[in-house]
């Protein structure tokens, strides 16, 4: 193949997967595509499995995100036996979800992609890393540590283990909440709370000298699904899914869970393990999905919600919306919506921790097997997940299927590296600066490959440069 | 002193083994004085670097890119460990073994499921090529320490990596081995 430039892996994203850009005879961009390049196969091996078993076996799609499994399955579970599970319970998840959403976005900001935005994109790429940024900046480095260990500490002391905990089942969580871990987690809380703002300021402060990135980090118009309540305000464990488009009209709204196939279709590429859900409705018969792109995840959540429902972030949203003029529609945005998301997951936690009933003993319903087809989800620090389940009367998986929310990304995914790769490459000869600003187009969205594959394993990322001979002019590449 | 040259690497697995290796949160800063991290998935290099001191490896062997690289780290690595029940055991990633050739699992899931465009993705050069059976690290290339656990927790990950880099693996024991 000619003219066609691979980035093989894509690096300091979650998982396997590749770039490829195609250009014409010209040296100009004719086409940029994203490609994920690990596959699992969760939906086949989980048939005739027991659905008791599944949030420990689906956590291990992700072990960035797999809370947001844990979560959606048990969710799932909880519906398979027909129980509204106690109230103490819900608090208890919420509470470990923001842990989670704390630790994830954490992982995003301060280890993966603070070093293109405080080392530089055209920093020495040896030194491009979270132990780069520890030689350079160390306190800086040292607080988004701590601040992800803040939130894995969260999920281990309520649900039992950081990565893939034991304690969330179907029906509620397992153990409840001892005086002392409340008291503990109040505790650090402030100083989570204190790096959350500061990042915050950090962010803001260096966000003009990025104006070419705002305009070309995919920046287009796109719908965008979130969980929504009634009330309004910023959701990340339940509710019902509502979409908006790009001037903040709803497009839809109130769909239940258990209906997303009515507005969420799946299609297939031959190039990547990755598929690519659209929004039905706005894709005719005989159209491209693409006319049914929407994103999710911390972009797309601020842009449903109405308000995130704390002081605090609410003031950081109010400053937001006015720097991006309303909706924000620039990917490069997903980095200060996540970090919003952190200052809002603090002050939540706050607020369930000094109920009093959080330390409630009561924390799990039981029952036996009473539906049969049921839907679980969450919004996992990527975007809304779904898992599907059907299962038989002893509670046997017949049938599953699992929507992740970093595959609702891909339309999106592939439109940002096309814009970027238009915007700054000029010929055949791409300094790698240049290659590590589409990944960086990628890494705004902080994909998460393994789950987005269901997949097993993860996603190398392939940066080609293809002439339209199809010869390879360059190919960059981790392996 | 010369500082170790340390790497990681992800094969088939969740990434849950890197994560709980972050989760050693601020010895991380020690280890930076012991080691350099000169190839990792959280890091820019994109192609695996010659005389690796140790390299972890988490996941297994499931397609034509894995075994690519596993060969490479092998080739260029003094020390290889099975880095979590992936490499170790095949695990969750090997679950779809006993479903036999993935032709029929890919249709299941791209074919049959989506509702639109139905394709098993096979791109020459961009989409590796499933292996017919997911194999643990060790049958593929050969493999001097194991570190069990789903993932295995960041203090016994730190004990492991101390005891690599004094040069003496046999000090990884007891309930730094143990499954579960
Ligand atoms: S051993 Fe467990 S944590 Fe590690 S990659 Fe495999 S599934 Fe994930």
């Amino acid at each position: 193949m000619k003219n066609m430039v691979v980035i093989d892996p894509v690096t300091r994203i979650e998982g396997h997967a590749k770039i490829t850009i195609a250009l014409d005879d010209t040296g100009s961009v004719s086409d940029c595509r994203f490609h994920v390049t690990e596959f699992r196969g969760f939906e086949e091996f989980c048939k005739g499995r027991p659905v008791w078993e599944m949030p420990s076996l689906t956590a291990r799609t992700c072990g960035i995100c797999p809370v947001s499994h844990l979560l959606a399955s048990a969710k799932a579970g909880d519906a398979v036996m027909g129980v509204t599970i106690p109230d103490n319970a819900v608090r208890l998840r919420r509470i470990v979800n923001l842990g989670q959403i704390i630790q994830s976005h954490a992982l995003s900001f301060f280890h993966l992609s603070a070093p293109d935005l405080l080392l530089g994109w055209d920093s020495e790429p040896a030194d491009r890393n979270v132990f780069g940024l520890m030689a350079e900046e160390p306190e800086l480095a040292r607080r988004g540590i701590m601040l992800r260990s803040f939130g894995q500490g969260v999920i281990e002391s309520i649900a039992g283990r950081k990565v893939h905990a034991p304690g969330i089942l179907p029906g509620g969580i397992a153990e409840p909440m001892t005086e002392e871990t409340r008291e503990r987690l109040r505790e650090n809380l402030v100083e989570a709370r204190k790096t959350a703002e500061d990042a915050l300021v950090l962010f803001t402060g260096i966000l003009d000298d990025y104006e070419r990135e705002v305009r070309a980090f995919g920046s287009f118009s796109s719908l965008f699904l979130g969980l929504a309540n009634d009330d309004g305000l910023w959701e990340h464990y339940d509710g019902h899914l509502k979409m908006v488009d790009s001037e903040g009209t709803i497009v839809a709204d109130r769909v239940a869970p258990a209906d997303y196939r009515s507005i969420i279709g799946e299609a297939g590429r031959r190039d990547s393990y990755l598929k690519s859900p659209y929004f039905k409705p706005s894709v005719g018969p005989d159209e491209d999905p693409l006319a049914g792109m929407y994103r999710v995840g911390p972009l797309a959540r601020l842009n449903v919600c109405e308000r995130m429902g704390v002081p605090a972030a609410d003031e950081a949203l109010a400053e937001y919306r006015e720097r991006a003029g309303g909706v924000a529609t620039s990917s490069f945005f997903y980095h200060y919506a996540r970090l919003i998301e952190i200052l809002a997951a603090t002050e939540r936690m706050a607020d369930h921790l000094a109920n009093d009933d959080v330390t409630s003993s009561h924390v799990r319903a039981r029952a036996a097997v009473n539906a049969h087809h049921v839907v679980g989800v969450s919004e996992a620090p990527r975007g809304t997940l779904f898992h599907e389940y059907l299962v038989d009367e002893h509670g046997v998986l017949t049938d599953m299927n699992m929507i992740i929310a970093t595959g609702q990304n891909n339309l999106p995914m592939n439109e940002t590296v096309l814009q970027i790769a238009r915007e700054w490459i000029d010929g055949p000869a791409i300094p790698e600066g240049i290659l590590n600003r589409i990944e960086a187009g990628i890494r705004a969205y902080d994909p998460c490959l393994s789950c987005s594959t269901h997949a097993i394993g993860m996603m190398p990322l392939i940066v080609s440069l293809v002439a339209p001979d199809g010869e390879v002019l360059s190919e960059v590449r981790r392996g | 002193m010369s500082k170790a040259r340390l790497a990681t690497a992800w094969l088939g697995g969740c990434s849950g083994c890197h994560m709980s290796f972050l989760d050693m949160d601020e010895w991380l800063f020690e280890l930076a004085d012991l080691a350099d991290l000169v190839y990792s998935p959280i890091a820019d290099v994109k192609v695996f670097p010659p005389d690796v001191d140790i390299t972890l490896v988490e996941g297994a062997v499931a397609n034509e890119d894995n075994v690519e690289l596993a060969r490479e780290i092998r080739a260029n690595s003094k020390v290889v460990v099975s880095f979590g029940d992936c490499a170790v055991t095949g695990n969750v990633t090997a679950m779809r073994n006993p479903l036999g050739d993935p032709l029929g699992i890919l249709e299941a899931v791209y074919v049959n499921a989506p509702d639109r465009n139905g394709v098993i993705p096979a791109e020459p050069g961009i989409v590796p090529p499933l292996l017919p059976q997911v194999q643990p690290l060790h049958k593929v290339i050969k493999v001097d320490a194991y570190l069990p656990g789903c993932p295995p927790p960041a203090d016994r990950i730190q004990r492991a990596v101390e005891a690599l880099l004094a040069g003496d693996p046999s000090r990884i024991t007891g309930e730094d081995i143990r499954f579960g």
